[in-house]
Formats: C-alpha cells, structure tokens, sequence
C-alpha cells in the first residue's frame, strides 16, 4: 500500500503520456499502415497485403505530378521564407540597438501566428482574385486596363500564401541561433582583420545553420501537408497530395490509396526532422 | 585609418538598406490584415478597390445567423476541453523528459514532438480510421482528441524549456526537508512553471479554436467555427467573413496581450 502511494505520482506522471502516445498516435499509425495494403473493392475495400497501392503512387503519372508538384512547391516556401527571414532575424539580433523596437518587431512576426491560420489564407484569396483587391487596385491607378487572371489560381499564389502562413516559422529558430553567438566570435574575426562580409560567411553563417535547418524543417514540412491554401487559391493545377489525400477519404473513397499516400508524407516528414536533427546535432550550438 | 570614412558610410547604407527591408516585410506582413479589416466595413458585397462607403451591416448580419453563433460556441467547447486534455498529458509528458531517463526515451520524445512537424491531416486520417474501425461515431468530442494529440508538442516544448531552466537544487532542498515527490511537485515546480504551462495554454487554445486540418475529418454533425468559415468560403467571397475575419482578429490581439502579461508576471 504505502509503495504505490509513494510511486503513484511518478507510475501517473509517465504512464498517462505513454497511454496516450500509444493509443491515439502508435494504434492510429498503425491502422492506417495496415489499411495501406489493403484492395480497394467496390463499394468499400478488403483486406489484403498488397503493395498495389504504393506502386500506383510511384508510377501513376498522375500522383507522381502531385508529389513533385508538392516538393517544389514546399521548396519554394522554404526559400521565400528564408530570404525574409533570415536578413530579419539578422538585424534583430545584431543591427538593432533598440532592445524596445527588438522586441515589438520580434512580437510583430510573431503575432500572425495566433491570428486564424485560415483567415491568413483567405485574406490573399480576396487580394489575389480575379475581381480582387489587387486587380482593382491595379485598375484604378490605370497601370491595367482590364483584371489580370495572373494572382489568383497558381502557383505563384500558393507559394505567396504559404509563405505568408508560415514565415513565423521560420523566424523564430533563425533569432534564436544568431541570439546564441558570443558577440565577442564576430569582434575577434573583426580584429583579425576580416570584413563583415568575410566573418558573416565564416563566423555567423555556419553558426546560425542549425536555426535555418530547424526552420526548413518546420516551413517545409508544413507546407508539404497543406490543403486549405492549395485548395482556397491553387485553382485547378494547385492539388497537393493533401488534397488528394483529403479526396481519397471524401468523394473518391479509396481509403486504402488515401492511407498509403499518408503514410508516404509521413515517411517524408520523418526523414526530413531526423535529417535536421542530425544538422542540429552536428552544429553543437545546443538545443532543445 | 583611411577606411573609417568609407567604413562609416558603408554602415550607413547597410542600415539603410536593412530598415528598408524591414519595413517591406512588416507591410508585406500587415497590408493584407488592414485590408481584411477596411473591407468589413465597406458597403459593397465585392471586395474591389476603392472601397465605396462605410456600413455595419455585415456585423449586424453575424447576429441573426444561428448557423455561426452555434459554430462559435462549438469552438469554445471543443477549444477548451482540448487545451485541459493536452496540458494533463502534455505537462507530466514533459516531467519526464526532464526526470526520467528510460530506454526508448528518445522514441518518446520524437513521437511527442512530431505533431508540430507533422502535417494535420496525417493525425486526422489516422485517427478517423481508428474511431471508425472501433466504431466511435464522429462528434465534438473526438475532434477534442484529435486536437489534444495534435497540440502536445506545443506543450511539451514550452513546458520543457521552463523546467530545463529550473535549478535542481530546489526539488533536491524539498526532498532534503522531507517532501514526498508530489508535495515537492505541488509546492516547488508547478509554482515556478506556472507561467509556462499559462502561455502554454493560452497558444493550445488559440490553436485549437482555429484548427481544420483535423477538425475536417474527425467532426460530425457539428461544425466548429473555422470549419464554418471554410464551408462559406467555398461558395465564394463575402465581405460577411472579413466581418467574422475583423473580430477574430480583435480577440487575437487581445490574448496576445494577455499572454505577453501572463507569462512576464514571473519576473518582478
């Protein structure tokens, strides 16, 4: 009695997370792993162990457009996101000597964050559209005669929404990596007589690397599993493989295909943390 | 010597072309929001430029709608629950991480982080064919599971951080002076974490009140209120959700102060 009074609290502490994880991540995973196997049959589908569905995605012209389609499009994101962000956090930690005007810009990339996620994704589909905010901005300058169809419904539009969903994303780990460098690495290649292009390359780059590839990570990944923006301003020839994923378990019913087109976004999202994990590891700043 | 001249000028015009970059960034960041907000009192069902007249028509519209009222308090249930089912799996999920060390704890730890990299709809279709395969009908509540599983990373990260903060010789003191493990956790961490597990809370509600991917495949019946939102938006653009669109905003804002306030209150 008294041995699982005194190890009660610590048998709760570690047993309801581990519950948790089990159940409602370990069993889902693998129920859709299983199903992945599984033969599509008229009206449903039945069990079986078949790699039908996973070849389907690799060959079918069709999928693999989408899924390399997916890839740029997250490529992209990534890199927009880093070439605003990085120059940004750049100047937060090393340019800004107000440590006020620091904190209320961090705050303001921040803030968008706790804003709807949709809302952000709607708002450039009102500014983007044909009859849109843009185009009739446009007009009334007289810089176009009639609405260009140019914004809205491609790719361009996606990579523009996304990355304006997720630069958040990639602020924050870049600021917190340049915060970790002693100032006093970037005086001492100063005083060795290195110009501040030279010590950026050799000093602050390499060393801020961990923070950029925390922040591929996260822009990319979720870019990789977006449906909303693909589907609000990516128009016809904007399907990710969320998108299909999502059409697989609603109008398409084939929740074996969906299941296995799943568990090969989860399979990319797995081997792109480790990856970056092993970055982290490597760069030695610490983490989390 | 010679090079101060042009070493100064040269600091100058990179000054210059950093607060310029800045200042695109912040437009390109917040242009969209004011524009959101100026078409929500606009009297014309377009949104096109310029805008023609002021009204409060679109916000008088969001009363009478029944539809959305109940998507609203559909969110504020499921918001809530969820945020207390994360934070009591996600703040002894993080205890853990910080006392114990087991085999397998790595594993542990990358399953309970994965959420925050993980695309929604990969936890959304997997839990939809679990509930479907033990025949758990769709309702609020499993998008409340959902929404748990899917924010424990958020959690256990800032919760994480705090703890790894703390210094150790405090639960050692308690332990000397002969606290049991769970009156040194009720009296020594939680008080020092409380800000943390606050923030923590305040991000999962916000996060859940505005979350689809999941949402989309777990609910039943019952629509949350951006799921509402999504379904109006199919049919097309109205200036009725920039009018929903301007007040999440406003409450955005207003819980942002509310965390700002919550989590520096530990610092006197």
């Amino acid at each position: 009695m008294s041995f699982l009074r005194r190890n009660l609290p610590s048998m709760l502490v570690m047993g309801i997370p581990l519950m948790w994880i089990a159940l409602f991540m370990l069993l889902p995973y693998g129920i859709i792993v299983t199903y992945s196997f599984w033969l599509k049959k008229y009206p449903t589908f039945i069990p079986a162990f078949q790699f039908g569905n996973y070849v389907t995605i690799f060959t079918d012209p069709q999928y693999v457009r989408v899924f390399l389609r997916t890839l740029k499009i997250s490529v992209l994101v990534s890199a927009a996101s880093f070439l605003l962000a990085y120059p940004f956090a750049y100047y937060l930690v090393f340019r800004c000597r107000s440590v006020a005007l620091r904190t209320w810009l961090y705050m303001a990339v921040i803030a968008p964050l706790w804003v709807s996620y949709l809302l952000r994704a709607y708002i450039w589909k009102t500014i983007l559209g044909t009859e849109g905010v843009l185009n009739s901005f446009l007009m009334s300058l007289g810089i176009i005669d009639e609405p260009s169809s140019l914004f809205l419904y491609n790719q361009f539009a996606m990579v523009v929404t996304l990355t304006y969903i997720f630069i958040p994303f990639m602020v924050m780990p870049i600021y917190t990596a340049l915060e970790k460098i002693p100032t006093n690495l970037t005086e001492a290649s100063a005083d060795l007589g290195m110009g501040p292009w030279r010590s950026f390359w050799t000093v602050t780059l390499p060393l801020s690397l961990p923070g950029v590839a925390a922040g591929f990570t996260l822009t990319f990944c979720l870019s990789f599993g977006d449906f909303i923006a693909p589907f609000l301003v990516g128009g016809p020839d904007g399907n990710l493989i969320a998108n299909v994923i999502a059409t697989q378990f609603g109008a398409a019913l084939n929740w074996p295909l969906g299941s296995a087109l799943a568990i090969v976004m989860l399979v990319v999202v797995l081997t792109i943390v480790s990856l970056s994990d092993r970055m982290e590891r490597k760069g030695m700043t610490g983490g989390v | 010597m010679a090079q101060k001249t042009p070493g100064l000028l040269s600091r100058f015009g990179a000054d210059t072309a950093f607060m310029s970059f800045v200042a695109i960034l912040m437009a390109f960041l917040y242009i969209p929001i004011w524009v959101l907000i100026a078409f929500s009192f606009n009297d014309s069902r377009s949104l096109t430029w310029p805008l023609s007249g002021f009204t409060l028509d679109w916000y008088r519209k969001l009363w009478s709608n029944s539809d959305l009222i109940a998507a609203i308090g559909n969110s504020f249930y499921v918001a809530t629950l969820a945020t207390v089912v994360t934070l009591a799996v996600g703040v002894p999920a993080a205890m853990v991480l910080h006392k114990f060390d087991f085999p397998g704890k790595s594993v542990f730890r990358r399953l309970i982080l994965l959420p925050i990299t993980l695309p929604g709809i990969v936890t959304g279709i997997s839990m939809l064919n679990m509930f479907k395969l033990m025949g758990f009908p769709l309702s609020l509540e499993t998008v409340i599971l959902g929404h748990a599983t899917a924010l424990l990373g958020v959690v256990v990260t800032q919760v994480y951080a705090r703890l790894q903060r703390l210094p150790p010789s405090l639960e050692e003191a308690a332990f000397d002076l002969g606290a049991s493990p769970w009156r040194s956790f009720i009296d020594i961490t939680l008080p020092n974490i409380r800000s943390a597990i606050i923030g923590a809370g305040l991000l999962s509600f916000v996060l859940s009140f505005d979350e689809i991917p999941v949402t989309f495949f777990l609910t039943g019946r019952d629509n949350t209120l951006p799921m509402y939102i999504y379904s109006t938006m199919r049919r097309g653009v109205t200036p009725e959700i920039n009018a929903v669109g301007t007040i999440i905003v406003l409450l955005s804002l207003i819980l942002i102060v509310v965390a700002v306030i919550a989590t520096r209150e530990r610092k006197k």
